[in-house]
């Protein structure tokens, strides 16, 4: 049966890790589009912020959303791990002895692994501090009587450590992404010889895109907000 | 990793010669020759798959160990010679290996069942030329495991994805495609070979310049035979 056989080999659960990855390649767009609203000018940015923030936690489908992003993020991490311990093992007990196989590919595409377990410390950091914070910290009300999260965000980006962490992390999901998004349509198999370089062309676009923006908001709180 | 030396190596010899020269003098010393797979020496039948100071089949792109010759190495090298490394790959002896998991994968779908006996006639089915070079281009794969030894995570992927993809392009192909691809698949995970994460590490060491687009294929035609076809 087919729907049984998704972690039966390895394309089905390359198939699991890419359209997991693709997921959250979606959400990151329309998260990024949200989180724009930070680069108006404060008092603006604290209204229609909190008011955003407000909006999120209390529709439905945005929970349900929510949950669907929560549950790809596990898998996506999980499987990930499953493909990776598996890699080990199929390389054998003895490794080579004199080893420059990495002359023939781009040192981040062999990384994936790696670079994952970074993004998820620092989603584990980032969602802590806000996610954590805005569902069951003590938050206070603004104005207009929604949760006052502004304050936090720019007291966090007042931090230039703190912003260092968010540009080196976002860096790496760069690096994730410059491989992974023109790899999960390759892993679906949804590539032609003629145009499968505009989907990595694509691929870069985005990432470039997405990598950008976030980046741009701490450094921009930090510069002119602070 | 046992140290030799040898002296008075002609540039000209292929890698080959330069191994049968060493173990000549081995054996002449009454010490035991280095055991080491070969057979055609024209880089046609991929039995001669070595890891050469760190690189499959050594130094150059699209070549086979046998195509190798001295003059790319300086006087004076120490050259580093391994066996091709993966857990599906047993060793026999030394620079020996067993490739018998990609014949297996072969054996489980990569062929069309078709009478024997008389060769049809051969314009019967029209082919157009691109195709046909198409699916020669995949056709090329000798099957050496150089795929599989440069491979980070030691994947048969691009094996597998040249076998399904040169039958899969012509129309003799066609008809088991789904069975075909499914099986080989399966086989392939069988074998404990490691999962591909597209690094295409693979196309730059393949001595037949196979596409690493075969592998895009056989997840098309894998993904295709699942959701579309039951494969079984
Ligand atoms: C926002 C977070 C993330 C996004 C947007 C993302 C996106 C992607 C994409 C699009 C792929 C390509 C899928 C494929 O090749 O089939 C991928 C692959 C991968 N991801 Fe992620 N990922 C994220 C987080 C993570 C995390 C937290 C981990 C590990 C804990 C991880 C580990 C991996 C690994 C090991 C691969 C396989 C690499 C490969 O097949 O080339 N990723 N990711
Ligand atoms: S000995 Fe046949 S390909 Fe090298």
């Amino acid at each position: 049966m087919p729907t049984l056989s998704f972690l039966s080999n390895s394309i089905s659960r390359k198939n699991l890790m890419a359209l997991t990855g693709l997921f959250l390649c979606l959400f990151l767009v329309i998260h990024l589009a949200g989180n724009l609203q930070l680069l108006l000018p404060p008092e603006r940015a604290q209204t229609q912020y909190n008011f955003y923030s407000q909006l999120l936690s209390h529709n439905y489908l945005i929970k349900l959303v929510s949950y669907a992003l929560y549950l790809s993020i596990l898998i996506h991490a999980l499987d990930a791990l499953i493909l990776t311990v598996q890699n080990w093992r199929a390389n054998g007990a003895q490794g080579y002895v004199y080893d420059r196989r990495r002359t023939a590919s781009a040192w981040y595409s062999r990384n994936m692994g790696l670079l994952g377990s970074l993004i998820f410390v620092f989603l584990v950091i980032h969602l802590k501090d806000f996610w954590f914070q805005y569902k069951f910290g003590v938050v206070p009300m603004d104005a207009e009587g929604h949760k006052d999260i502004y304050p936090i965000v720019v007291a966090a980006y007042s931090e230039l450590w703190y912003v260092l962490v968010y540009v080196v992390s976002l860096l790496i999901l760069g690096f994730h992404l410059w491989h992974g998004f023109a790899s999960a349509f390759q892993s679906l198999g949804l590539y032609h010889s003629r145009y499968g370089k505009w989907v990595k062309y694509f691929g870069w676009f985005y990432t470039i895109v997405i990598t950008g923006g976030f980046i741009l908001i701490p450094l921009w709180v930090y510069f002119f907000n602070y | 990793m046992v140290d030799y030396q040898l002296d008075d190596v002609n540039p000209e010899m292929s890698f080959l010669e330069m191994l049968d020269t060493l173990n000549e003098q081995l054996v002449l010393k009454g010490e035991p020759p280095i055991e080491f797979d070969h057979d055609c020496r024209e880089g046609i039948c991929g039995q001669c798959g070595l890891f050469i100071n760190g690189r499959a089949h050594g130094p150059l792109a699209a070549t086979t160990t046998c195509q190798l010759h001295m003059r790319s190495f300086e006087d004076g090298d120490t050259i580093y010679v391994e066996p091709f490394r993966a857990k599906a790959f047993p060793i026999i002896k030394d620079l020996k290996i067993n490739r018998s998991a990609l014949d297996r994968i072969i054996q489980a779908g990569g062929f069309i069942s078709t009478h024997t006996g008389d060769a049809p006639e051969a314009n019967s089915i029209p082919i157009p030329h691109h195709v046909a070079e198409q699916a020669f281009d995949s056709a090329a794969c000798i099957g050496c495991g150089a795929c599989v030894a440069t491979c980070k995570n030691s994947s048969a992927a691009l094996f597998t994805g040249a076998k399904v993809s040169h039958l899969v392009i012509l129309p003799q192909g066609k008809a088991e495609a789904a069975t075909r691809v499914v099986q080989m698949v399966d086989q392939m995970e069988k074998e404990a070979f490691g999962n591909c994460t597209n690094t295409k590490a693979c196309e730059v060491e393949c001595p037949q310049g196979i596409s690493a687009d075969d592998i895009l294929r056989m997840n098309f035609e894998y993904n295709k035979a699942v959701l579309l076809v039951d494969g079984k």
